[in-house]
């Protein structure tokens, strides 16, 4: 490389910082910047995955331990519930998805709409999944020392099923309080004008979250409820 | 010491003896550290909390060692025995050596290898370091208010039914792996984007490959340690019922996602250890890295086959011999990949101008712990021995000399390496000879008799044992004082040098490794210009050149 090479270099990386307030200073292009944001998120999300990863080992030990009770006790969970919450979810996955679209457009006001529709739909999916809850507690269909549930009374590793699935849906549910306030910024970002078509990686680091928010659920869903 | 002449091709020509405004004065105030971004003054931070916790495990380990002096309570109570070797444990591992190398000098060093300003995420990696105090202030509290008594393994079901409080050291466990996993992440995504130009995959310093493999394992073993003390805590809390039988849950289950992260996690401490010492082979033998290439992505065949050789902990604990078999052999490939980097560290050596100082004393011990520790690693790995060793004491000097010896090896032979770059002062050399002379045999004399006690069949974490171990035990208590006396003069010509030390000069070892090429200490954006890559970094001769003898 000649030395005339490295003055372009450094001289070009001066002109992006000065044009560019989003640009931080141990970068030198906004590009590779992103690139760095998005690599991170990412890594992140395989971490998220691996945090997962764990419980769902959990529920194939218990679920090859006793099969037949975990066969029944998703039977007793509420499919209907369990159904809806499922379309909430993917719904709010594709809004998401719409209001990157829209930033990317210029359309900050569309997006800020998609957004708020998108927490609505979080907000429903734990309210759904709090009135399940409910339900549980009331039958006494509860992890380990708790369970007292009277139509599986005596069935091997009966408490097991419900100690897999409030901690699966637990830990879920504590994710998509989470990814609501990594919107709620997203949003707050979105309607101060923050965000545009020149910069947008906030949107879309916050709607990679929430879809992998939504992933879980595409797993536990079928793991839980219909098989 | 004299001013080497010919350093200037490496170092700016017009770099002074000593950077007047640098990193540590260029702002003033203990708000400017709290606050600062530098991910140089971070690695310092970093520096000053390891030591402390460094001085708390040793003090709890020579509690625990002066215990075990004589067969019948020594100083201490049972009770105060088992939380005094929990503290150990935890301290040593979760504060100390998974963040020591990493934090400390890949903070530090990482950005200047790549000719980089700061690391991708410098808010992030602030964070990583007030986790780290938040979840070692956490641990401290939980382990010397609530008495965790359980090892730092906390197996179930001892640890969710010991009537000691363990949820605080759980909850600052699983706060510490956010830290490590930030820290991971950052280096990832440095790597991947700030290498400047001219710094290839192949011209990267084999420290940068080492923590390169090293944030690997962090980011992807570390949340199932954080699942796993979170499900022991919630299990001892909440009485779910996932790891107790009596409930139909499976102890064997945490051992398994224990092991998960905890068997990688060897290699978090480990590989960074390696690959300091790449760096100083080079270095101090004044010759080109021998394999390269083999160094490189050994450290990554280390990482990927760590992650199936978890089931070596637990040959004991009823898998099948099929799994047994599976993971003793998975668990042997470590000591492959290991093997190549020992043969490329010797074979750097050979026919080298080889400077002897401190470093390279610490990089002979660091050899002599890898090999031996190495070798009775294979020993255990193979399921029959293992069963008559399994918590014995060979345990113990095992996995002492393998991970402790190895990172306390490297991390002082890192302090003394690059001491000059980070405060530009330089320390007695003869005092740092005389520190790591006591400092090896020290370690030896500890642990060889701990080898012996555990072949004999003296099981780990007892309180007492029979009049026929005494002697044994004796030895190896002697063997730790003589690691503190070492420890001890290290801290006294360090912090002499810090205040007294000459000044050491932009390269006072003639390293051509990239972090040099700027003035000691460095200033606050590193470099003073767009610097040029033209050579590897542990190039000392072009082919056909003899090795030359340096006097520094």
């Amino acid at each position: 490389m000649s030395s005339s090479d490295a003055a372009v270099h450094g001289h070009g990386g001066h002109d992006e910082h000065a044009s560019n307030p989003h640009l931080a200073h141990h970068f030198d292009s906004i590009a590779t910047q992103n690139h760095a944001s998005r690599l991170g998120m990412w890594l992140f999300l395989g971490t998220e995955v691996l945090l997962f990863a764990g419980l769902f080992l959990g529920y194939a030990v218990y679920r090859h331990f006793y099969h037949d009770t975990f066969r029944f006790a998703s039977h007793t969970l509420n499919l209907t519930l369990g159904t809806i919450n499922t379309i909430v979810l993917i719904s709010s996955s594709f809004t998401v998805a719409m209001a990157y679209n829209m930033v990317k457009k210029g359309n900050n006001k569309a997006a800020a709409g998609l957004l708020v529709f998108t927490i609505l739909c979080a907000l429903a999916f734990l309210c759904i999944k709090a009135f399940e809850y409910q339900h549980k507690f009331v039958e006494g269909a509860l992890p380990g020392k708790w369970f007292t549930f009277e139509e599986m009374k005596g069935m091997p590793g009966a408490n097991m099923f419900f100690t897999v699935y409030f901690l699966t849906t637990g830990l879920h549910a504590f994710h998509v309080i989470v990814g609501m306030a990594i919107l709620m910024w997203v949003l707050k970002k979105v309607i101060k004008g923050q965000v545009d078509p020149t910069y947008y990686i906030p949107v879309e680091l916050g709607g990679l979250y929430w879809h992998l928010v939504d992933l879980v659920w595409i797993f536990l869903f079928p793991l839980l409820y219909l098989i | 010491m004299s001013q080497p002449a010919d350093s200037a091709a490496l170092t700016p020509p017009e770099a002074p003896a000593y950077q007047k405004i640098n990193y540590l004065n260029v702002d003033r105030g203990v708000m400017s550290w709290l606050k600062t971004l530098d991910h140089k003054r971070i690695g310092i931070m970093y520096f000053v909390s390891v030591l402390a916790t460094f001085l708390l495990g040793g003090i709890f380990a020579m509690i625990v060692r002066l215990e075990l002096t004589t067969p019948e309570p020594t100083i201490i109570g049972a009770n105060a025995y088992n939380r005094m070797f929990t503290l150990h444990g935890m301290v040593m591992v979760f504060l100390f050596m998974i963040p020591a190398i990493p934090g400390v000098f890949g903070n530090f060093f990482i950005p200047l290898m790549v000719g980089a300003k700061d690391v991708a995420f410098p808010r992030l990696n602030l964070l990583s370091l007030y986790v780290y105090w938040t979840g070692a202030v956490i641990v401290l509290i939980g382990v010397i208010t609530g008495g965790a008594d359980s090892g730092w393994t906390f197996y179930a079901p001892y640890s969710t039914t010991t009537p000691m409080t363990l949820f605080p050291v759980l909850l600052g466990v699983f706060i510490l792996g956010f830290s490590s996993i930030l820290t991971g992440l950052n280096f990832i995504v440095t790597v991947h984007t700030l290498r400047a130009p001219g710094i290839t995959w192949m011209k990267m310093p084999l420290f940068v490959w080492g923590i390169y493999a090293t944030s690997i394992i962090q980011v992807l073993a570390t949340p199932v340690i954080g699942l796993t003390t979170l499900l022991v805590g919630i299990e001892k809390v909440g009485g779910f019922g996932l790891f107790d039988p009596g409930r139909g849950g499976d102890p064997v289950l945490m051992q398994h996602l224990f092991w998960f992260y905890s068997h990688p996690a060897v290699y978090i401490m480990v590989l960074p250890a390696m690959s300091v010492m790449s760096e100083i082979v080079a270095a101090f033998a004044r010759k080109n890295i021998f394999g390269y290439k083999m160094i490189a992505y050994s450290s990554l065949g280390i990482a990927f086959v760590g992650f199936f050789a978890w089931g070596h902990h637990m040959f004991v604990s009823g898998q099948s011999s099929f799994d047994g078999g599976a993971f003793a052999v998975i668990s042997m490939l470590v000591g492959v990949f290991t093997a190549i980097k020992v043969f490329n560290w010797v074979g750097t050596m050979y026919r080298g101008a080889i400077y002897v100082s401190a470093p390279f004393l610490y990089l002979c011990g660091f050899l002599f712990f890898t090999v031996f520790g190495g070798m009775t690693g294979i020993a255990l790995a193979t399921i029959s021995p293992d069963v008559h060793w399994h918590d014995t004491y060979f345990v113990v000097a095992h996995f002492h000399f393998i991970m402790v010896g190895a990172v306390i090896m490297a991390f002082l032979a890192a302090i003394h390496y690059w001491f000059p770059k980070m405060f530009g002062k330089m320390y007695h050399e003869g005092w740092g000879m005389v520190g790591a002379a006591f400092i090896v045999l020290g370690f030896n004399a500890t642990f060889i008799p701990q080898f012996l006690l555990g072949n004999a069949g003296m099981p780990r974490r007892y309180y007492m044992y029979p009049e026929r171990f005494t002697a044994l035990n004796v030895a190896s208590t002697a063997g730790s004082s003589l690691l503190a006396i070492g420890f001890i003069i290290i801290l006294i010509y360090l912090i002499y040098a810090l205040i007294h030390g000459e000044v050491a000069g932009p390269n006072p070892w003639q390293s051509k490794g990239y972090e040099w090429r700027t003035s000691s200490p460095p200033i606050k954006e590193n470099f003073e210009e767009t610097l040029e890559y033209p050579e590897p970094p542990h190039t000392y001769q072009q082919p056909g050149e003899e090795v030359e003898h340096v006097v520094i």
